[in-house]
């Protein structure tokens, strides 16, 4: 709207002239008064060990200042039966605009249960990652507003871990945080889990001393993580909050932990 | 006064500058239902042991004119569910037609399955989210009240985006500031909800509409209120606010130094 | 030269036309309430300070020393509302001294209006003004713009609406004091609990005829939880790429060196806070 009347030489002069009047009439579309994106905020975090990964999320939903509600899962099994989770053993983390998290959950959800009809076998992580990237570049021009995280178990029985961008660049890792506080949480797993900056005492001196080796994480000390994580984004980042999902995937299935969280 | 007998009683352009076309385009993508015109104000509901009560009032504003007052913004699907409206009312009837036609389709058969409210929230929630794929929202935010395929309380929210949650209280608009927080004392959890009377729920409402008379400058002291049960739906349409109290304004005397 | 300065403020316009973003100011976003009892009056405020999405301070104070009968709550730049109420409470103080008087709430307030007016809104300060003086009890809000409101309960800040809520359904006209009080932190909790721009903890302060009263922390409901792991590095774990000994004999030279009692004390006012 504003844009019509931000022609040169027609608010900003303090005396109108007839002279500067503008000719030519304002060109081009009239700005849209609808935008089909919202953010709904809050954090997830995905970290993998030797023979489990753990992703987790935060269960605020916001708008502005609004909680909107302070259980809305942002972290998902994918290709399982039913709610109880049998059968499943990729889990799916989205946050940013939580409509489109959804619809992209359930596309996922929907070829991935397709792929176990039709071929007769459970789709492997490794697909399925693949899969998702193509589902979120089909839309690159309208994206899908979230970032995801997935994390399953690989052919090997490892902890598996993939991070997208919006539309469709994808990359495996050890860890990874998305969303609001995603600048906050990266950090301290780098530390904490790839021991950035972290050196082994007494082993040389200045440049020669040697850097600590990430050795894969226990799981108990992987929760310990996750929940530390959270616990610290909540006191410093007003979209977190109210409550951490975390989904555990091992050998044995998917398993649900659910933690409150500060609600302020 | 020119030559071009066209242009005589026109603005000039070089007073008024060229007439700006984008105001009335032909081509390009569709303006219409780009924003809301007459629209309806906040809808509460809250969750208690055996159901749901939802409210909205009666009251269709057209920008700042109070246009009708006598809209009824919740309406009954199934016998079992409410679906309670915000925002453009044109939309809002609109999407009241396509209930009514889905409720006929979907009664050919007088046995079988029944779609409850969860069901419907469903639908609606597809129905928003592929209208603001397509750029062609409709312009609402939406309650939906009624009880769940294991005929528990269930109540959830969708809106022109398709953003979609759930909980034990919700209220959309102006309600979302000022009727939350009081609700949210009554039922801070689903384990709350799942403990609180018919009766506590719905002075809870009553008592939050008038929060939002009091402070609300679209609203309207004639309110619709539903309550959703197993036993079916008990809707009124033509409630009053009663005991409302304007005791803090006898002692109000200007905004500064004037004290008669 | 008084008052500001504006001479960067074209350069600026220039830079911000090309792009360059605003500095982000840290901002109160809110909830402050005020509240007249029977004898004095109430205000209150949450602890939470904001950058953008960010909680810059977990505990600051938003409520204001003005005069010993009257204190400010500040919702709104946290700059603004400290350097506003400053610069009134010592105004307030030379005027109270030049008329051998006690400070009034009305002049306050109309000198806040007045300043807050003549810059327009620039200076983003929200305030709820509330005192006691020989006219009696005052209770205000006054607007960044200068407009100002006389109410027996008001609230501003983010959390405006939702502590209003608290204030429609739960006042009723003569209030003791603590009846007063209870309000007020319930009004201040609605908007910690609601409103993402308020958090942490309530702040109340009571001023009656005799005394005022600051209950700094009145109630603590977002104490944190216990960490699960242990975060204390061996010592060793940072590299030491160079090292240098200045000697206290050499640095005397240039500043005063003070001994300290114990090597375990270390000279700083607040002491930080360690992992167990």
């Amino acid at each position: 709207m504003a844009s019509a009347f931000m022609q040169p030489g027609f608010g900003e002069a303090p005396g109108y002239s007839f002279s500067q009047a503008p000719t030519v009439a304002a060109s081009g579309a009239r700005e849209h008064s609808f935008y089909p994106y919202t953010d709904n905020g809050g954090s997830t975090l995905g970290i993998t060990g030797q023979d489990f990964a753990i992703l987790a999320g935060d269960t605020r939903s916001t708008s502005g200042y609004n909680i909107n509600t302070r259980y809305a899962p942002k972290v998902f099994r994918i290709g399982s039966d039913d709610e109880s989770g049998a059968g499943g053993h990729i889990v799916l983390a989205v946050c940013g605009f939580a409509a489109d998290g959804e619809a992209l959950k359930e596309r996922l959800d929907a070829m991935v249960k397709m792929y176990r009809y039709q071929h007769g076998k459970p789709m492997s992580v490794k697909a399925c990652a693949q899969r998702l990237a193509t589902i979120l570049y089909q839309k690159r021009f309208f994206p899908y507003y979230v970032h995801a995280i997935l994390g399953g178990l690989d052919e090997e029985g490892k902890g598996a871990l993939y991070s997208y961008d919006p539309v469709g660049s994808y990359e495996r890792e050890q860890c990874r945080a998305a969303g609001a506080a995603a600048s906050l949480i990266m950090p301290f797993l780098d530390n904490q889990v790839n021991f950035k900056n972290q050196f082994v005492p007494g082993s040389g001196v200045g440049h020669f001393l040697e850097a600590r080796e990430p050795l894969p994480l226990p799981r108990k000390d992987v929760e310990e993580l996750v929940r530390d994580a959270f616990s610290s984004a909540v006191e410093r980042h007003i979209e977190v909050g109210d409550g951490l999902q975390m989904m555990v995937i091992t050998k044995d299935g998917v398993e649900e932990i659910y933690h409150p969280l500060k609600r302020d | 006064m020119n030559h071009f007998p066209q242009a005589w009683g026109r603005p000039r352009d070089d007073v008024y500058g060229a007439y700006n076309h984008s105001y009335l385009q032909m081509t390009g993508p569709k303006q219409h239902t780009q924003s809301p015109i007459v629209t309806g104000t906040s809808v509460l509901a809250i969750k208690f042991k055996d159901g749901v009560v939802i409210a909205a009032d009666n009251l269709a504003s057209y920008g700042s004119l109070a246009r009708f007052t006598d809209v009824k913004r919740l309406r009954t699907f199934n016998d079992t569910t409410v679906v309670g409206f915000g925002g453009d009312v044109s939309d809002m009837q609109y999407l009241d037609r396509l209930l009514n036609s889905l409720d006929i389709e979907e009664n050919y058969y007088p046995e079988g399955h029944r779609l409850n409210a969860q069901n419907l929230h469903t639908y609606l929630t597809k129905v928003m989210y592929k209208r603001r794929s397509d750029f062609n929202p409709l312009w609402n935010a939406i309650l939906v009240a009624g009880l769940d395929g294991e005929e528990k309380p269930f109540l959830a929210y969708v809106d022109l985006l398709g953003t979609r949650y759930s909980s034990p209280s919700l209220a959309t608009g102006f309600g979302a500031h000022l009727a939350q927080p009081v609700l949210r004392e009554y039922v801070p959890d689903e384990k709350a909800a799942e403990n609180l009377t018919q009766e506590t729920a719905v002075e809870a409402i009553k008592k939050c509409m008038k929060v939002l008379f009091y402070r609300d400058a679209r609203s309207l002291d004639k309110y619709s209120i539903a309550v959703i049960t197993k036993e079916g739906v008990d809707l009124k349409e033509d409630e009053k606010l009663e005991n409302q109290s304007w005791a803090f304004a006898d002692r109000i005397r200007g905004y500064g130094a004037q004290v008669v | 030269m008084v008052g500001f300065d504006f001479s960067n403020h074209n350069r600026n316009l220039a830079l911000h036309a090309r792009g360059v973003p605003l500095p982000q100011a840290t901002s109160t976003g809110t909830t402050i309430v005020g509240c007249i009892f029977d004898g004095g009056v109430v205000i209150a405020a949450d602890t939470r300070a904001t950058s953008g999405p960010i909680v810059a301070d977990k505990n600051c104070e938003k409520l204001h020393y003005i005069a010993p009968q009257i204190w400010c709550a500040g919702a709104g730049t946290a700059a603004d509302t400290e350097f506003t109420t400053a610069l009134i409470s010592s105004n307030l103080e030379l005027h109270s001294l030049s008329t051998g008087r006690k400070p009034r709430v009305i002049t306050c307030m109309t000198m806040l209006k007045q300043h807050l007016f003549r810059y327009q809104g620039h200076i983003g300060a929200y305030l709820v003004v509330a005192g006691v003086d020989p006219t009696g009890v005052g209770l205000f809000t006054v607007h960044a713009h200068g407009s100002t409101d006389k109410l027996p309960y008001v609230t501003m800040g983010s959390g405006s609406l939702a502590a209003m809520s608290v204030f429609e359904t739960q006042w009723k006209p003569e209030l003791t004091r603590d009846e007063a009080v209870k309000l007020c932190a319930n009004a201040i909790q609605a908007g910690i609990w609601n409103d993402l721009g308020s958090g942490s903890n309530v702040d109340v302060c009571v001023i009656t005829e005799n005394n005022s009263t600051l209950l700094r922390n009145y109630i603590t409901p977002n104490v944190r939880e216990k960490k699960q792991r242990n975060y204390r590095f061996p010592r060793g774990t940072t590299a030491v790429l160079n090292e240098k000994v200045i000697k206290r004999e050499d640095i005397s030279k240039y500043v005063t060196v003070h001994e300290l009692k114990d090597d375990s004390e270390t000279a700083v006012a607040e002491k930080m806070e360690l992992d167990a």
